[in-house]
Order: structure tokens, then sequence, then C-alpha cells
């Protein structure tokens, strides 16, 4: 096993059509036009000496040591900002350029330390490597005069010299090995957008400084990594590498956070991961990661793991250590138990959104052929599932419609009801990127999220909408898009039905639909919104890209549909730059829908009742197939707390933590008689569980994730399992103790069979994405390479569906006993219900759930900022700390629900999304009061968790 | 909230939407929307509240819809309960 090889061409390509040939030390060779002169000869396989460039940032010109000589040109210009021209001869080594660069290299020396040796970057050091390029041999100059690099220089205090900076958990900046290259400052500009780094001072007194002489940690920095990976030396470095070494192999895998998937090449020494870097090929993140993927991964050898299977007869029990046999054959017995004396249908699971496709299909399985029902769910319910419904209805299939390098392309983007630079944080960069280069954004959300105004990024508009009325505010945009007459008619008639368009309009033209009309309901002021609206259907290449605040609402499906609606009426499907983009949450959502994780469909989206798709499963696994839907995750807590359902597989997911009305999901899974957990900790459904099956990570296992783009992206082992499992080898061990024949030796052999039953996934294989990287379903004979963009030359229903969308005001209405509107969301150092990263340095950015309250509402209940307070809803009640901020208008707060002891989902109601039983997460009524310390259930709860995670023969495990 | 509340309170909802719609597409919405969506157990659940109490609570959509929804099965009887019977 070697390092996975990466070439640094050391500027970007150039993206001309226009080829130019050129001849460099007698090579002739053809590039795009606009290609640097170092690009070129890279290309040629020609390394041309250099310290400043690299082709992750543009060139900037400042080291002077890629120079080059032209013939017919006076001078020595330097190749990274010299431009290809046609004819051209360069020699990129003569006398001339190697005394130049020689001196250039023994000035960098003279005040640099020369301990190599025991440096961190010994062995990868551009530094390092450009000394030995070019031949450095000697250094005239020493350190007695002006230098960076002692604390005292002749017997004084050298003012020049400065501590290394160590506040950040994952990176320390030295600042005396900086040879002020300004790659790092360029890679937060350009490739993250944060714009945290400067230059201080001039000429020898230059140096690197996050924000206004502030540490790494007080910063604007986001600690995304981009500038540690852009740094040539020492000075910014991984303390993973500093602690362990460099490391001396990698392979390429993906990340387990948010659903942009990135690619990362996991850096080793053995089996220890020294560090996660992104992989410059990955297509969805192109080499750029956030602080969740990079660093965030030391959860993964945290103490709380469990690592032996467990089990207990009552929940109220202390947990009793197991062999896995015996965890199998009692999980198998209990199951069987439960179907002989409360019937087949009593018994189901749930797959995860966190775990790979290979594993969510054998769930899927196990509980369609193993238990003989269909009640299988997944955690995409309670985020992404309007998405499904609404999307199949209107253009026939439950997709976004682009890829990421889309974004590339797009003039006007919409973002409604998400906030990438917090959720989907590499998006977000490359959404930044294409507003620094003019693209126009309008932004829809109740909260002034990072995006409307950030450094360099200033939205055109923020519509501040009142929580729950998204189908007002879309609806009345498409009014002004209809009334004005600005929809796309070539398009509707070519692409949709045109007899449903006209229906549609005519209902969105009605009055009743204007600006004018609905913002007493919306709070968004007509004038902002005809304008936005204007905007979208004339700025060019229109794109919207929305998250989980517009599902999770009682008309999320609805709102979708409006979404579908709009792109279609402004014609803007179908091709680069434009469509409809769901930013999923989870790794795997996308993954986990296609996978036939729902209750009503097998895996690629086809209903269980139709009886050819149900034979394809049932030949292959020789059962017969109920052709009943099964019960979602809400239904099935309804049927445990009526006595109808009694036991439950759940497979990588903490639904007490992440789903709503955390009472009712407690009563629910305290009246079931077998609940089974499988995850990395004892996470607060194992509250209530009775069996525990350790899990595994995304280091220790293959698979695939599918991303928010649709792309398949291979999850590579790196390291044994500590449980010893692989989660799905745990499942299959479990099917078998059930009785069922299953065989696999690698889960590349349940691929195959994916692709065997599933036609959008027929030509995947793990052969073919080793050849190709990753791909884009639907990926079959019609799309061999896969679907970067779909609905290109007809929608997959046939003609897009125009769909009218009445808003329904939802019934959770504020009114005395509950006047303000909660609303809910995520950060960006934490991932979901925490419980990876709050076991990361991460906690260093987000100690604490706080409430955000506008300065009106704060001071109307004697609040102050940092004052506890109590969060009530007709559901419950909760208590977290204030935090006071115009972020939010009046009349709304906001929290996130990263800890378990905030308990935010206490607070959020049962009422759910009309089609899809998504639930209303994003609207609650509450009241809020000044309170000085945790509620009743918070104690009550704390209790309960410290007494469920005790295990025999052990001190009690540490939360 | 009971759990036959909310049966009416889901199959409402769903009628709410289908009233927006075109009218002719109402009753087949409602009805295909449950045959897609909804387990036996709920659908018999949403059948007590039409048959055996003369739909109260029902929108009306939803008792127009009623004779499209299939009707399900019978319970199962769990192996159990016919060993001890
Ligand atoms: S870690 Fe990221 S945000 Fe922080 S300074 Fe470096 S590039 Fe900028
Ligand atoms: S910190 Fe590294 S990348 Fe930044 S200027 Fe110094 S040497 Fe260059
Ligand atoms: S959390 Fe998301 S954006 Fe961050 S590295 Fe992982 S996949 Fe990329
Ligand atoms: S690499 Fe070209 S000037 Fe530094």
């Amino acid at each position: 096993m070697s390092l996975v090889p990466e070439i640094d061409f050391g500027t970007p390509a150039a993206r001309s059509e226009k080829m130019v040939t050129l001849t460099i030390d007698g090579n002739e060779i053809t590039v795009p036009e606009g290609t640097s002169i170092m690009r070129a000869s890279m290309e040629a396989g020609i390394k041309v000496p250099k310290l400043c460039a690299t082709d992750m940032v543009d060139a900037f010109g400042s080291c002077r040591l890629c120079l080059v000589e032209i013939e017919g040109r006076n001078g020595t210009p330097a190749s990274c900002t010299t431009p290809v021209a046609p004819g051209l001869v360069v020699h990129t080594q003569t006398s001339r350029l190697k005394s130049i660069r020689k001196g250039v290299m023994e000035l960098y020396i003279s005040d640099h330390p020369l301990d190599c040796l025991t440096c961190a970057a010994n062995g990868d050091c551009e530094l390092q490597d450009m000394a030995g390029a070019v031949g450095l041999r000697d250094v005239r100059y020493g350190y007695e005069g002006d230098n960076h690099v002692k604390a005292r220089s002749n017997g004084e205090t050298n003012a020049r010299w400065m501590p290394k900076d160590e506040s950040n958990p994952y990176f320390t900046y030295d600042p005396s090995k900086c040879i002020v290259c300004s790659r790092c400052v360029r890679a937060c500009e350009e490739v993250q957008g944060t714009f945290a780094l400067t230059i201080e001072g001039r000429g020898f007194d230059s140096r690197v400084s996050p924000g206004m002489h502030e540490h790494f940690l007080e910063s604007e920095c986001v600690s995304c990594g981009a500038c540690v990976q852009a740094c040539p030396t020492a000075t910014l470095t991984e303390k993973s590498v500093i602690e362990i070494g460099q490391p001396e192999h990698s392979v390429v895998t993906t990340c387990a956070y948010c659903g942009v998937g990135c690619s990362f090449k996991a850096e080793m020494r053995g089996e220890e991961l020294v560090r996660m870097v992104p992989w410059k090929d990955g297509q969805a993140n192109r080499g750029h990661s956030c602080v969740k993927g990079r660093f965030a991964y030391g959860y993964s050898t945290h103490r709380d793991r469990i690592l032996n299977p467990m089990i207990r007869e009552k929940i109220t029990d202390p947990w009793r250590e197991v062999t896995w046999e015996e965890a199998y054959a009692h999980t198998a017995a209990e199951f069987r138990r439960i179907q002989y004396q409360y019937g087949r249908d009593s018994i189901g699971g749930i797959t995860s959104s966190r775990c790979t496709n290979e594993e969510t299909y054998l769930v899927q399985k196990l509980i369609r052929a193993g238990f003989g029902n269909n009640n299988v769910d997944t955690c995409a319910r309670v985020c992404h599932s309007p998405t499904g419904y609404g999307l199949g209805q209107t253009f026939g299939t439950s997709a976004g419609t682009q890829n990421f390098d889309s974004v590339e392309h797009t003039d006007v983007v919409i973002v409604i009801g998400a906030n990438p630079t917090d959720g989907h944080p590499v998006f977000a960069s490359r959404l930044k990127k294409r507003l620094r280069q003019g693209a126009k954004l309008i932004v829809i959300d109740p909260r002034r999220i990072d995006l409307v105004s950030s450094p360099h990024v200033q939205a055109s508009y923020h519509l501040p909408l009142r929580p729950g009325t998204n189908v007002a505010v879309v609806t009345a945009l498409a009014h002004v898009i209809v009334t004005e007459g600005l929809y796309d008619e070539k398009f509707i008639r070519e692409r949709c039905d045109w007899s449903e368009f006209e229906d549609w309009a005519a209902f969105v033209a009605e009055p009743r639909h204007s600006p004018e009309e609905t913002e007493a309901l919306t709070g968004v002021p007509a004038e902002m919104l005809r304008a936005a609206a204007r905007l979208f259907a004339t700025g060019g290449n229109g794109s919207i890209y929305y998250g989980l605040g517009v599902t999770e609402h009682s008309q999320g499906s609805t709102t979708v549909m409006a979404i579908a609606n709009l792109a279609m009426a402004t014609g803007n499907i179908g091709r680069e730059g434009v469509g409809v983009n769901p930013l999923r949450g989870q790794n795997n959502v996308q993954g986990s829908c296609d996978m036939g994780s729902f209750p009503h469909e097998l895996p690629g989206y086809r209903h269980i009742s139709d009886d050819s798709t149900r034979e394809i499963f049932e030949k292959l696994w020789g059962v017969t197939l109920n052709d009943e839907p099964g019960l979602r995750i809400p239904n099935m807590l309804d049927a445990a707390v009526e006595g109808t359902f009694k036991g439950i597989y759940i497979q990588g997911e903490d639904i007490l933590q992440s789903d709503p009305d955390t009472k009712h999901v407690s009563a629910g899974l305290a009246a079931m008689e077998c609940v089974v957990v499988q995850d990395l900790f004892l996470n607060e459904t194992a509250n209530y569980a009775h069996v525990f099956l350790p899990g595994s990570t995304f280091l220790e296992k293959d698979g695939t994730f599918t991303n928010a783009e649709r792309r398949i992206n291979r999850v590579r082992r790196v390291m044994t399992p500590k449980n010893g499992y692989a989660d799905w080898e745990v499942t299959q061990n479990l099917a078998q103790a059930m009785g069922l024949g299953w065989n696999y030796s690698h889960p590349a052999e349940i691929m195959d069979e994916i692709a065997a039953t599933t036609p959008s996934f027929a030509l995947v294989s793990y052969d073919y994405l080793d050849k190709v990287g990753s791909v884009q379903w639907p990926c079959n004979e019609k799309h061999p390479l896969g679907s970067p963009i779909m609905h290109t030359d007809g929608f997959v229903r046939g003609r897009g569906k125009f769909i009218r969308t009445e808003y329904v005001a939802t019934d959770e209405k504020t009114g005395p006993r509950f006047p303000l509107l909660l609303t809910t969301g995520r950060i960006l150092s934490q991932y979901n219900v925490g419980a990876q990263t709050r076991r990361t340095d991460n906690v260093l950015w987000h100690e604490e759930d706080r409430l955000e309250m506008h300065p009106h509402d704060a001071e109307n209940r004697g609040i102050r900022d940092g004052d506890w307070v109590r969060l009530a809803s007709r559901a419950g009640e909760t208590t977290l700390r204030a935090l006071v901020t115009d972020r939010v208008s009046p009349g709304v707060v906001y929290t996130t629900f990263h800890h378990p002891m905030t308990q935010a989902n206490v607070i959020t109601t049962d009422f759910s999304d009309w089609a899809t039983n998504c639930p209303e997460y994003k609207v609650t009524a509450v009241q809020i009061s000044p309170s000085n310390g945790p509620s009743d259930w918070q104690v009550e709860y704390d209790e309960l968790s410290r007494q469920s995670r005790r295990i025999k023969g052990k001190l009690e495990a540490a939360e | 909230m009971s759990e036959g509340n909310k049966i009416i309170r889901m199959a409402n909802q769903i009628a709410t939407f289908f009233h927006s719609q075109p009218a002719s597409e109402g009753p087949g919405g409602v009805a295909t929307h449950i045959n897609k969506f909804w387990e036996p157990r709920m659908r018999r659940q949403l059948f007590d509240i039409v048959d055996n109490h003369g739909g109260e609570g029902l929108d009306s959509l939803v008792l127009k819809a009623a004779p499209l929804i299939h009707r399900p099965k019978p319970a199962e009887v769990p192996p159990a309960a016919t060993v001890s019977a």
C-alpha cells in the first residue's frame, strides 16, 4: 500500500475550449488557452520549482522561484502567472535560472529554523523539497541579524518572533516557520470563502494573522483546514501529524457526516488514522472539506464506544455483557416469540441514513423477507420524505436534479429553508465562490442566516417569512411570475402539460395569492417579494436549493411541489446551472431512501403493491412478500402505544433524540417488549432498549454512500472494526439466527444484488466504481456514465406536472399561552443529535444548545443574554440558555438540538406533513420565561439515563 | 390525543390538500393516497370510524373517498391466540 498520488499542477485548470500549442524544454504540448506555463509544464511532466503556487488557489507570483526563460522575451517571467501563448518556446532550466533560484532559496532558508529532523513536516515539506530541487548547498547568512526564528537574539527578546498559536484543537500555527507565501490566505478566501486570514505588515515584517491579530479559535476561522492543506511548510500543521508522524499509506473514502458526501484520503500509519485530507478528484467536494469531515473523527476511538453486545430483561436492569451468539439467539427468539404472541405485523425495524447502502438494503431485506412484513422506515421520514413525495408527483422521481458542479453555472440562486454554511459547508463554499463571481442570491428564511451577509457575499433579497408560511410565499412568487408574464412559455409547452399549467396559472393568479394579500400573513414585504420574483424569472440560470426548513412542516410536501412548479414555470430544469436541489441532512439520506427503506416501496422507489416488482424480489429471496404498505415510524409508535406493535430493530438511529414529541416516542418504546439498538454508543434510544448490538464506524467497513446529488461514493475500510464486525455482518448474523440462509462474504456482493434488482443501479458495481471514482444514478444501459443532471430531454414521468398549492395554516398556532414560534436548525461544528461530534473537540465551538431570541421579546420577559430560560409548548418544557440576537425576527425563537440535555424535542409536537407524516419540527408555538435551572423532566430524564447506562461489572458508563 | 383522533386528523389533512385540487381529482386522490401509504391497521381504524361511528369528524371528501379505499383483510389472528382458544 502507498499514498494515493496527487499531482499539484501549480495553478487551477483553465476552462477555455480553445487550445494552444507551445514548446517547453523541447516538448511540444497543447493546453487550453489561459493555462499557466507552470501548469502546462507539469502536464508535460516537467516540475518547475515553486513555493507560492498550488493548484487549489489562483497564482500570486510572490516567491520568484518558478521563473522561466522564453525565447524572444526579455527577463525571467514567473511561470505561475504567465499564461501560455501559441508557439512559445520555454526553457525551465538555464544557468541564469539556476543561480536566481539558489539565491531565492538561500534567502528563505536564512530566515527559517533548521530543525528539519524533528519538524512535523519532515518528509512532507515543500521548502525542503525546493532546497533539494535547486541544489542549495550552503547559506551565507546566519541568524545574527533580523529574523523570525529565535525567541531571543543577541541576548535580547526578538520582537519579530511570535509564539505558536495552539488555540485550535486540530492544528497549530508556528509563525517562525512561515515563508509568507500567502497560500493559506488565498485558500481561506478562494476555497473556503471565509476571509479569516490576512497578511499583516509589509516586506520582511509581514506575517500571517487570523482576523485582527487574534488567536485562531477566537477569530472568524471555521476550522475547515483548507489553509493547513495549502501550507507548504510546517507552519500550519495538523496536531495529529505532530503527534503521530507522517502517514505511509492512504485510502480514498467518503465522509460520514453530511449529505455533501465529500471524498477524502484517509492517511494512515498502519491502522492508525493520521489525518483526513479531502481528495482533489472527489467530484462532490473538489478537494475541499469542513471541520467535521476533516477533523472530527475522534469519536471512532472514543472510550464511550461499546464494543461488546449486551442484553437485559427490563430496561430498569443494568446491562449484561454477552457473546455475539447469545445476543443473536436471544434477539431472534424474542422476535419470533412476539410474532407468535401478537402476530406477524407486531415487529419492524428502522434503517439508518448513517449506514451504507448495502447495510440499509440488508435491514429492509431482513424485515421484508425475515419478519414477513413491510414495517420498515428510516429517519429520512423525519427530514426529507416530502422531497420524495413532492418531486415524485411533479417530476416523477424523488431526487435532486443537479450535481454540485452545476452551481458554477448558476446566475440566480434561491436558498429556502436551508443554512448551507452550517449544514452543508462545502456546498456553501462552492456557492459563495459563484456569488463572488457575480451570481445573485435570494434567501427565504425566518432567520438571517450567515449567507445573507458575509465577507464579499450579500444576498440581493432576504425574505424573512414567518415560520410555517412557505407555501404562501412560494405561491406568491409564482403569482408575480404568472401575472407579470415572466414565465417560460416555450419550455412549458415543450416539457409540461399545457392544460395543467393553465389550471395552475389561473390558480396562482388569483388575487388572494398576490404578495400584497399575503404580506400580513407571511410578514414578507410585498415589494421585496415582487422584486425577488422578477430577479429569479429574468436573471438567467435560476436554481433553487432547499433544506429541512421546507420539508419539516405540515405542508412540507406542498412546498416541495410549489418549488417544483416555480422551476418549471421559469424553465429552470434539465441543464447546468438550474434545477431543484434538496440539501440532504445526513450522509446517506438519499441512499437509504433509494434502498427501499420506506414501508410502501421496494428499492428503486417501486410500490410494494406492484406485482412485477415484488416478483423480482420474491424469486431472488425465495419468499412471498406482503403487498400492503407497512407502518411508518410515527405509526409504529402509535401502534406500540395501542399495544399492537411490540418489537423493533433500530440500526444506527437515535429516534428518542431525533424524533419529535419525545414523550410520545418514549411512551411508544416503553410499551415494546424487545427494543434492539445497534449503534456506536449507548444513545438515548438505548435507554429503552433490551438488546444492544455494538456498531462500527465508516472507517471500519466497506460500502457506498449516496450523497445529495445522487452520487454513489465508495466507503473503504481502513481499520479493523473495534467491535469485531461491520454493521452489515451483524445484520447478516441476526438474519441467520432468524433462519434466513444469507451468505454474503463482502458488501460488493450486496451491491451486485442491488444492481440486479434495481434498474437505476443496473451498471453499478465495486469494480465499476473503482474505475470511474463515483457515479450518479440512474446508471444503466441508457446512462452508462450516470446522470449528473436529470430530466435533460424530458421529465422522468413524461410531462412535468403543475400542481395547485393552496396555503393551509398549520394547526400549530400561537395564542395567549404560547405566543412565540420556535423553529430549529443546526450549526457547523455539530452533527445531527451530536452523538459523534460531541465526542470530539468540536465541542469547543458549541458547548451547549442556546435559544436565540429577539431583543424585543427578551426585554418583554426580563431576559438577558446568557440567562437560563424555560421553553414550554403544549407538548412539554425544557430549559436552556438564551442568546439575545436580532438574527431572528420578533415573535420567532430558534434553537439547535445537538445536546441530549436540551431535549429540544420535548417541545416539538406530533403534528406532521399531510402526505408523508414528516414531523413539523420547524414550527412550534412556545412560551419563554426566566428560569433558574433544569426542568423536572430534564432532571428525571438525566437520572433515567444514568440508571439505564449501568453495565454489570463495570463502572458507570460516562456520557 | 387518542389514536382514533389522530387517524381523523391525518385523513382530514389529506382531504384538505385535495380540496384545493380540481374537483374531479378529489375522492380518487384521497383514496389513492391512503391506499398507497396507510398500513392495514390504520385503514381498519378509518373504516371503523366510517362504518361504526357514522364517519364522525371526517371531512366530507374522506367520506366520498371511502368506497375507493381498499378494505384491508381482517386482522391476522396471532398463532398464540389460536392455540389458547
Ligand atoms: S481553517 Fe479554514 S476558515 Fe480557518 S483560517 Fe484556515 S482556511 Fe480559513
Ligand atoms: S502559514 Fe504556510 S501557507 Fe500561510 S503564508 Fe505561511 S508558509 Fe505560506
Ligand atoms: S460534513 Fe459534509 S461538508 Fe463537511 S466534510 Fe463531511 S460531507 Fe463534506
Ligand atoms: S510559484 Fe510562481 S512565483 Fe511562487
